[in-house]
């Protein structure tokens, strides 16, 4: 150590800098490399290969195979990220509104307290969540029997277990997820830009397409990715709120693994959807003309 | 003053008042600003000058009272309707469009062609110094060059009225200085009405053919930047237009519009009275820097002036505008005087015993208000 310490005044800056900034990042480095690479790596493996007889296995590509030939999982994969991708769509109009009142409209304590309002739900744990969504929504539960009251309907309705409600529930879940990137950008769009245009003639829907969504582009983009994913890999809530209908792909892993004991083949599709979602995520990049790294920096 | 006589105004306003809450911040004002002119409205912060502006531009609607563009009632008129434009303080360039986007923003806005609108606005900055600038980014251009984008930005809708809200208060005092004579060229070559806020007194003065000094929601005086400083209609207009000393004190006697002032210390001063006032009033008077003269012997001092006798607490060296920080020898109370512009008195030291008296034609008193800056 003290052979280290004596030679450290000879070691140029830039190397004791970079030997600094490695001491610094290693934590995160180490956390990265045990949780996310090496079972990647096991997860690879592991889908890599075929069980030809009791403890004996092959390299082999069958679990991708049985994948494209079976289509009760093509269908399910292509369901769940149309799914997605409407429920990302749909929590991005109903947080866009509300950022903007956050952050626009709101003054001063009301905007912090707004932004409290919609952050408490998320104290409560994600199933508690969806709970609460199956004591309104199920057929003997509160909203069905409201609307018996109001004469809307003869019966009590089942209101669970349709797509509408998979989306209700996943726009739910994720709003929290957008509004926060689009508090940030919105927060940073000065007020006089859009009083500007104001002043030029233009009118709301153009000052909104001009000047408001371009600046805001990476914080919806950011949210996007960030909702889209989450709703992608969301296992609990299409699972409350579907029940066997919802057909989420993550179900299927979840059977693979846990039911079937099939690792094999669940790894396989784990791979599926994270290549799907890497997949949907550059070709939202490539379409709203952003770059990722600028999207991570400015959001 | 360009303004063709007889002509409509370009703006007027008639009896605005707007309040915030329990704040009146606009309290029944009225203007006339003339076709071609430059009129500046100048105040201290918090005066209700942005207000006054943001009313004008449509912004923020008035309590009460109308106001009048081009000879059209602007009431229930949006301000993306209104033939305004307005420079913002910070600019308000907007960063996601290039300069020539920038420019043709509000062509583009008017429903004019693409080839149309692309061609006027290069034409737009060749005209204030920007041709070839088109495709910048914003952020590429230095302040000034911003600042002309902002006003050519507002010139291409061809307005009635041009409205800038502190519009050189983020440049640097060089660029400020620069910007200011440009300013001004621009006007004149435009020949548009430019509405014109300022808390800054020499931007008033040097750009405006009439300034209207505002204070708490009214104007004190409105005038030309002659009248403001020779003849300032009131205690506030005096003390803000230009460096002034402050002496208060007691009126003893006035004679043919001139008072004889004495301080609690005992200093005696002379100065022009304002306004009724009788011996005994509380009063206040406003003896402008360079109405002095300075002198190392008494005798060389003009005849008829009160002579004082001080000593240099500091001298401040500004080239032109230098001036000597001293303390009158009796009453200890403080006096900037302006130094000589030939530089005759340039080797004055500090704690000198120098001589100095004042022109009372070029000193004003008022009745003592209480309100002090």
């Amino acid at each position: 150590m003290s052979e280290l310490a004596a030679l450290l005044p000879v070691v140029p800056g830039v190397w004791r800098r970079r030997f600094v900034l490695t001491l610094l990042l290693a934590p995160a480095l180490l956390w990265l490399l045990a949780l996310i690479v090496l079972p990647h790596v096991q997860l690879a493996l592991l889908s890599l290969r075929e069980r030809v007889a009791p403890h004996v296995f092959e390299p082999s590509l069958a679990q991708y195979r049985t994948f494209f030939t079976e289509p009760l999982y093509w269908e399910v994969f292509v369901r769940t990220a149309v799914l997605s991708a409407v429920a990302t769509a749909l929590t991005l109009l109903v947080a866009f509104p509300i950022a903007w009142v956050i952050t626009k409209v709101a003054r001063g304590r009301a905007s912090s307290l707004l932004f409290v309002v919609c952050l408490i739900p998320f104290w409560v744990s994600e199933t508690v969540r969806s709970l609460g969504w199956l004591i309104l929504l199920r057929q003997s539960g509160v909203l069905p029997a409201l609307l018996v009251k109001l004469g809307l309907t003869a019966a009590p309705v089942e209101l669970l277990y349709h797509d509408a409600t998979i989306l209700t529930g996943l726009v739910y879940t994720s709003l929290l997820f957008m509004v926060v990137p689009l508090v940030s950008s919105l927060e940073s769009l000065d007020n006089s830009l859009i009083e500007a245009a104001y002043d030029l003639g233009a009118s709301g829907p153009s000052i909104l397409r001009g000047i408001v969504i371009p600046h805001a582009a990476p914080g919806i983009t950011a949210g996007c990715i960030v909702v889209f994913m989450l709703t992608l890999g969301n296992y609990l809530t299409p699972n409350l709120l579907g029940g066997k209908n919802s057909q989420w792909f993550t179900e299927l892993i979840y059977t693979q693994f846990i039911v079937r004991f099939n690792w094999e083949q669940g790894a396989a599709f784990g791979f599926l959807l994270l290549g799907l979602s890497t997949l949907m995520v550059s070709v939202g990049l490539r379409l709203s003309g952003q770059r990722f790294v600028d999207v991570m920096r400015r959001s | 003053m360009s303004a063709v006589p007889g002509a409509t105004p370009d703006l007027e306003v008639r009896g605005v008042v707007k309040e915030f809450g329990a704040h009146r911040a606009v309290q029944d004002l009225s203007l006339s600003v003339a076709r071609g002119s430059f009129f500046s409205i100048l105040g201290p912060s918090g005066c209700g000058k942005t207000t006054l502006l943001r009313m004008i531009a449509g912004f923020i609607e008035p309590d009460s009272g109308e106001i009048v563009i081009g000879g059209q009632s602007m009431a229930g008129v949006g301000p993306n309707r209104r033939p305004v434009n307005m420079v913002f303080q910070q600019l308000a360039l907007f960063p996601m469009m290039s300069v020539g986007e920038n420019v043709a923003f509000g062509l583009a806005r008017r429903g004019v062609r693409k080839a149309d609108r692309t061609r006027r606005a290069e034409a737009m900055l060749e005209r204030v110094g920007l041709a070839g600038a088109a495709q910048k980014r914003v952020d590429e251009l230095s302040g000034g060059q911003r600042q002309r984008v902002a006003i050519a930005r507002s010139m291409v809708l061809e307005p009635t009225l041009l409205l800038l809200d502190e519009p050189l208060g983020a440049l640097d005092l060089k660029l400020r200085e620069h910007m200011k004579i440009e300013l001004k060229q621009l006007q004149a070559a435009f020949g548009t009405t430019f509405v014109y806020i300022t808390h800054d007194q020499s931007e008033a003065l040097v750009l405006s053919d009439h300034v209207a000094v505002m204070n708490r929601g009214r104007f004190e005086q409105v005038g030309t930047p002659q009248q403001l400083y020779y003849e300032p209609a009131t205690a506030f207009v005096a003390g803000f237009v230009g460096a002034s000393n402050r002496v208060f004190g007691r009126l003893k006697s006035a004679d043919g519009g001139v008072g004889e002032i004495e301080t609690v210390e005992g200093c005696r001063v002379c100065a022009r009275t304002s306004g009724t006032m009788a011996s005994g009033d509380h009063v206040e008077a406003l003896i402008r820097p360079e109405a002095a003269n300075l002198e190392r012997e008494a005798e060389r001092l003009p005849q008829g002036q009160i002579r004082y006798v001080g000593s240099i607490e500091s001298l401040l060296f500004d080239g032109a505008n230098s001036a000597a920080l001293l303390n009158e020898e009796i009453s200890r109370l403080p006096f900037r005087v302006a130094l000589p512009q030939t530089g005759r008195l340039a080797d004055l030291k500090v704690g000198e015993r120098v001589h100095f008296s004042f022109d009372p034609r070029r000193a004003v008193c008022f009745r003592d208000t209480g309100t002090h800056v």
